[in-house]
């Protein structure tokens, strides 16, 4: 994610924004957010925030809130700061030594970053799906009740068998394995796995999903059926995915927030974004002049 | 640009024959390495049982004994000092004398005293003791044979002669004797393998040794599998990286290039002069050679968990499993065939070490079998090199047939941890 001027420069995005005159006003670092980062009734309210790794700054003054059961789609060129940011919400980052991040994330009323917050409980509400499928060589039922066992969510077994069931059905995987739950998860499909592991975070009842380019690795078919649940779990869950692909942010995504080495340029409702973006570098991103 | 094709294609050929040739010289050479390895492989193998097979086969003499209450000097079987100080080989002796009465005078006689091993009056004493009734009877056995009679008689058919050495004329005769009758000859040889250590080479067993190194490799691994375990795991998943941790695995890799005697020397200098511990038993080897494997084990051990995939760490945390819950959960189940391998590897190492345990004096002459961790013992390696040391011939044999155990039990760890590492490994 963090990025020196050489290697911003080696990016081809970043050459063709540079030479094409898209820059952000240097040493802006109070950059204001165009569009409409705010919301009415966030479910989290993030502020000010800015990640160091080491000595290099890989987000500036970050501002946006995050609404109710909304799916938030953060796009950008590679080394903008999307995972950083994405990574930042459910502190993630706290296992990299050299990262250091400040402003505040409000999650509900509970300041994320607060000493008092712990972060085994956090993670208890801010569920993450990782780019690459990564289920745990254990059987598919085992997957699915490691949180809920981990965070003693049920007691008995047979709630245990329900929330297997229940996580399972809203993964949209239930038909496919619920005759072989005891058959290793990593013996599933590329696609397959990844619902496992959604289904794997929605089984500890997550407010906030983050999904971290979820589809980078899965063929197209798969790629639509993860969308429709994207879609499904809107309803129950809030979530913020980060994509490369802009038809999957305008496809499942009600509001976009477009991010430029290490900037929040634009936030807007996702067609307004596709179809009318504030900034001109959200233009020349989404039309493909660079990126 | 070359813009003439057919030449360009003639130029490609042949720095292509060029290239096909460096590759088969390449080739050439891999294959003579690996065979010069066999081959080292394939004559020390030769050499070690060509000269040991002979070990496990000892000869044995079958004579008629008398329990005769006289010779023996026992008058009642449950005095215990009378039984002690029995006069067994007389018995032995007495035997021989009627067994071969042409050889009556005092030369001759002491010749013969010679051909049974002396350790087998100790052997008629057990029978005796466990079956009374026959003080007073006769009883025909097979009796070991002394060492010299048993290397002469299985060098018998050598083609440049039999191997006479210390044998005398009358020995000779009283041999070709015994064989016209039948009533010499080879057979297992139990004592190797059921005994200790002797300064006969036919009583001498390989049997005391091996549980010496069994009990000393279960205090190593008891102590050094957990130790280097949970140093790995800390260094690797807890330790902040710093200046400290740097110093720390620095030391770690420096101590496994540590030679071993001086593993030695520190466990004699702390373990016996400043704690106490006792000489020569295996509780101190185990710790000497725990501070010799602990270094394999912690450095195995971290890169098998440096192994383990990131994105299942991810997951785990992600999900809330706490640092300790990452490991236990998801590391170490996924880590433990590199560490059990990393382990049994060090075992290896351990098995075959000599020179630490030199020095804290497990290389002490011990007949009796060690009863515990706790008694004094010594292990295989030690044992090869106290028989090479011996000038008995007899011992020759004994050597080969000793390293021929070791490395039995080391093909035997390293076969399994093969068959670990397979069976546990999983696939993600």
């Amino acid at each position: 994610m963090t990025m020196t001027a050489n290697e911003a420069r080696d990016l081809p995005g970043a050459v063709k924004a540079v030479k094409e005159g898209y820059t952000v006003h240097d040493s802006s670092a109070d950059y204001q957010t165009v569009g409409s980062p705010f919301v009415a009734e966030p479910k989290m309210r993030i502020r000010n925030v800015d990640v160091f790794y080491g000595s290099e700054q890989a987000l500036f003054n970050v501002s946006v809130d995050i609404g109710k059961n909304e799916v938030i789609a953060m796009i950008g060129p590679s080394g903008c700061g999307k995972s950083t940011f994405l990574r930042s919400i459910n502190r993630m980052n706290d296992t990299i030594d050299i990262c250091k991040v400040s402003g505040s994330f409000i999650l509900d009323e509970d300041d994320i970053y607060a000493k008092s917050m712990d972060v085994v409980a956090l993670r208890a509400r801010v569920g993450m799906v990782f780019q690459k499928p990564n289920p745990f060589p254990k059987s598919i039922y085992d997957n699915v009740a490691y949180g809920p066992k981990l965070h003693g969510l049920v007691s008995r077994k047979s709630d245990l068998d329900e929330v297997v069931e229940t996580s399972l059905k809203r993964a949209g995987l239930w038909g496919e394995v619920k005759d072989r739950l005891l058959k290793p998860g990593t013996g599933l499909s590329g696609g397959q796995q990844q619902r496992l592991c959604i289904a794997r975070a929605i089984a500890i009842s997550p407010d906030v999903i983050l999904m971290d380019e979820p589809c980078s690795a899965l063929d197209p078919i798969a790629t639509a059926r993860i969308e429709e649940l994207i879609a499904e779990l809107s309803e129950n869950y809030t979530i913020a995915i980060v994509t490369h692909s802009m038809q999957q942010a305008a496809r499942v995504s009600q509001r976009t927030a477009y991010f430029h080495l290490g900037k929040l340029i634009e936030v807007n409702d996702t067609e307004r974004v596709f179809t009318n973006p504030e900034h001109e570098l959200t233009e020349a991103y989404i039309t493909g002049r660079f990126g | 640009m070359i813009e003439d094709h057919q030449k360009k294609a003639e130029q490609v050929a042949r720095g292509l024959k060029r290239r096909y040739r460096a590759e088969k010289r390449f080739r050439f050479y891999g294959i003579m390495a690996v065979a010069f390895g066999l081959l080292a492989v394939a004559v020390l193998f030769t050499d070690i049982i060509t000269k040991g097979s002979g070990a496990f086969r000892q000869t044995y003499i079958q004579l008629t004994v008398h329990y005769d209450p006289e010779v023996l000097d026992i008058t009642d079987l449950r005095d215990e000092s009378q039984v002690a100080l029995g006069n067994f080989s007389g018995v032995i002796r007495q035997g021989l004398y009627d067994r071969f009465p042409q050889f009556s005078s005092r030369n001759d006689k002491r010749e013969l005293n010679k051909m049974i091993s002396s350790g087998e009056g100790f052997e008629l004493r057990d029978r005796l003791v466990e079956n009374p009734s026959l003080l007073g009877r006769s009883e025909t056995l097979w009796l070991v044979a002394d060492d010299d009679i048993d290397t002469y008689f299985k060098s018998y058919g050598d083609s440049g002669g039999a191997f006479t050495g210390r044998v005398s004329e009358t020995q000779r005769a009283v041999v070709e004797g015994l064989k016209q009758s039948g009533d010499i000859r080879l057979k297992l040889n139990t004592n190797f393998f059921t005994k200790g250590d002797s300064r006969e080479p036919e009583q001498a067993g390989i049997w005391g040794a091996v549980v010496g190194s069994f009990f000393t490799l279960v205090i190593t691994l008891a102590l050094s599998f957990p130790i280097g375990v949970a140093a790995a795991i800390y260094l690797e998943e807890f330790a902040p990286r710093n200046r400290w941790t740097d110093l720390i695995e620095v030391n770690i890799n420096n101590l496994a290039a540590v030679p071993s005697i001086i593993f030695g020397l520190l466990g004699l200098a702390i373990f016996i002069n400043f704690f106490e511990v006792p000489r020569s038993i295996p509780v101190i080897g185990g710790l000497v050679l725990t501070l010799m494997t602990l270094p394999t084990i912690i450095i195995t051990s971290r890169a098998a968990i440096k192994a383990v995939p990131p994105s299942i760490r991810e997951a785990a945390i992600g999900i809330g499993a706490s640092p300790m819950q990452v490991v236990m959960h998801h590391v170490l189940p996924l880590a433990m065939p590199g560490m059990l391998t990393g382990a049994i590897i060090g075992m290896a190492q351990a098995l075959g070490e000599t020179a630490p345990l030199l020095m804290i004096g497990m290389v002490a002459f011990i007949v009796d079998i060690p009863s515990g961790p706790a008694s004094p013992a010594t292990v295989l390696p030690v044992q090869i090199f106290l028989w090479a040391d011996s000038p008995e011939r007899a011992f020759v044999e004994k050597t080969s047939a000793a390293i021929m155990v070791l490395l039995a039990f080391l093909i035997l760890m390293n076969t399994t941890a093969i068959w670990l590492r397979k069976r546990l490994e999983r696939r993600w």
